[in-house]
């Protein structure tokens, strides 16, 4: 068996994987970084995370739907306006979340809005999968055409089939674009401007925030929006990436983003994309190894073996870019 | 402008103020003297909308005080730098100081920023530094310097000397009065009652949750009852 296993590493295709890899953690980043801004405020984990995230996905497949019967299918335009419908809606959805299952539980036990989250998340969930149905969804065909048109190639295989060829495709490429761009406008917002000073604020010292000015309950409920909708735009990347939309995929999206979270050290932002990208790396890689049935074996024991060695995480130390 | 009447509030069943009557004029420092758990901290904590009253009325510029939560009483004019000074440990000394005007005009921070180097000039230096780090002194007067950025019209400040060697107090006492000298009146309590009564107009003994004293400094600094108690001389 173990001699198979080295012949099988042999023939791994690395540099693939690593780039799908790379893509697939630059989302499961997106989704980490809601868990993570919100436990930094808060010190709660939202469990519905996960579930905005699936939102987001059907926000926007219908909002193209809904535009392409209006006027008709200009791609990138519905496309873009998807995205800002399924960013609304997920906004919607967490600042209506934060208000409803979380604000009046905020001094109560620490179990409370833990339960109250997995509550929402099981809420969403089944709303959604009673209005779609079970039947998985495929994101318009129409996108499928430009977005797979292939940017460079790292890896010339057979020149006549084009077997054995690694590139990077155009999906690829906006996918980690629009990851890095937002990643990068988080980190300004929380370090250089006013409401990201008052989100550090009020994650340090909630009593002394409200005495200095800050309207605590309006930051909180920011940070809510801001994580929804991080999840949002990764729910749009993430289906059109897998092409593929089902009711459950917040679950297993979200608990990986969790779980990277955690292994970046919950309440740590660069924490949260290290975790999200290493955690879609070792997912990609444990499927061409292993196979796809042994990737949350290993998922979750590198989560148990992370909490036994860092307990707080790979950057849980710098406790300096908490939100 | 501030004016406390009858106020009345409770941790749970163990009442704390038993009916304060408390005013604060223009132009004025008044010091809140008393024991420890006398309800010094307790009477700014709800004047600043951190403890809500069971009984009472607190009137600011002849309104009833809005005192939802502490962002909102802000709003109004009335900023609470808290015992143990609260700096925000994580954030630098500028983000501290800018904290304190989140919701007022960004055109005004540099001017304001200026006001406050020029009574702190060690926070000057200090800008790029978290917190957490600075000296108990330096904690101190940033915040002050916090509390100011807000624009207050009243400055409580809660025990604003504790911890600190004489010479910090000292020269935190003379820029209160300073603060003071250009327009803000200020409600101070402090257990060091003769720095307190030096600078301060006005003074009320709180005993137990009730004002059993009140006159101006120089008669209290001179009474014997506040000799014997509170300056802890002999008769």
């Amino acid at each position: 068996m173990l001699e198979s296993f080295i012949k099988s590493l042999a023939g791994v295709p690395w540099l693939e994987l690593l780039i799908t890899g790379t893509v697939k953690g630059s989302m499961y980043a997106l989704i980490a970084l809601g868990y993570t801004m919100v436990y930094g405020i808060l010190q709660m984990i939202n469990f519905a995370n996960g579930e905005i995230f699936m939102i987001g996905m059907f926000a926007t497949v219908f909002g193209i739907a809904l535009l392409s019967s209006l006027w008709g299918s200009f791609a990138a335009i519905n496309l873009i306006l998807g995205v800002v419908f399924a960013v609304i809606l997920a906004s919607a959805y967490g600042y209506g979340s934060e208000r409803i299952a979380y604000r009046r539980l905020r001094n109560a036990h620490i179990l409370a809005p833990l339960t109250s989250a997995i509550g929402l998340s099981i809420v969403l969930q089944q709303f959604i999968s009673n209005v779609v149905g079970n039947q998985p969804f495929t994101f318009p065909n129409y996108y499928s055409d430009p977005f797979a048109w292939r940017v460079v190639t790292l890896v010339q295989g057979n020149p006549a089939t084009g077997a054995g060829d690694v590139g990077i495709s155009m999906l690829q490429v906006c996918i980690l674009t629009t990851a890095c761009l937002l990643m990068t406008a988080l980190f300004y917002m929380i370090h250089c401007t006013r409401v990201g000073i008052a989100m550090r604020a009020v994650s340090q010292d909630r009593l002394m925030a409200s005495l200095v000015g800050i309207p605590v309950n309006h930051v909180i409920a920011f940070t809510f929006i801001v994580g929804s909708s991080l999840a949002a735009v990764a729910g749009t990347l993430f289906s059109m990436y897998t092409t593929t939309l089902t009711w459950s995929a917040g679950t297993a999206s979200g608990l990986k983003a969790f779980t990277a979270a955690i292994i970046g050290g919950i309440g740590n932002i660069p924490g949260a994309v290290l975790g999200g990208l290493l955690i879609g790396i070792i997912e990609d890689f444990t499927i061409a190894i292993l196979g796809a049935q042994w990737r949350n074996v290993i998922l979750f024991a590198i989560l148990m073996l992370t909490l036994i060695l860092r307990p707080r995480g790979l950057l849980g130390e710098r406790v300096a870019d908490k939100v | 402008m501030l004016k406390l009447e009858n106020v009345h509030a409770a941790y749970g069943p163990v009442e704390v103020l038993k009916g304060i009557n408390l005013e604060i004029n223009p132009g004025e420092i008044v010091a809140l003297l008393g024991a420890n758990g006398a309800g010094k901290s307790t009477t700014l904590l709800t004047s600043a909308g951190v403890v809500a009253t069971t009984g009472g009325q607190i009137w600011w510029e002849g309104k009833p005080l809005l005192r939802p939560s502490p962002d909102v009483v802000l709003r109004q004019g009335i900023c609470l730098c808290p015992e143990g000074r609260h700096i925000f440990p994580r954030l630098t000394v500028k983000e501290n100081l800018l904290s304190g005007s989140y919701l007022l005009p960004k055109s005004r921070d540099a001017a304001k920023l200026d006001r406050i180097f020029d009574f702190f000039p060690v926070l000057k230096e200090r800008l790029q530094q978290l917190g957490g780090t600075l000296s108990g002194g330096e904690q101190q007067m940033l915040a002050i310097g916090r509390s100011l950025m807000s624009e207050p019209r009243l400055l409580m400040l809660d025990e604003p000397s504790l911890g600190l060697a004489p010479q910090i107090v000292q020269r935190i006492f003379s820029i209160i009065q300073t603060i003071n000298k250009e327009g803000t009146p200020i409600l101070l309590v402090e257990q060091n009652a003769r720095e307190a009564l030096r600078i301060a107009h006005r003074g009320y003994v709180i005993v137990t949750g009730e004002i059993v004293l009140t006159d101006t400094a120089s008669s209290l600094l001179n009474s014997d009852e506040v000799r014997r108690a509170y300056l802890g001389e002999d008769e």
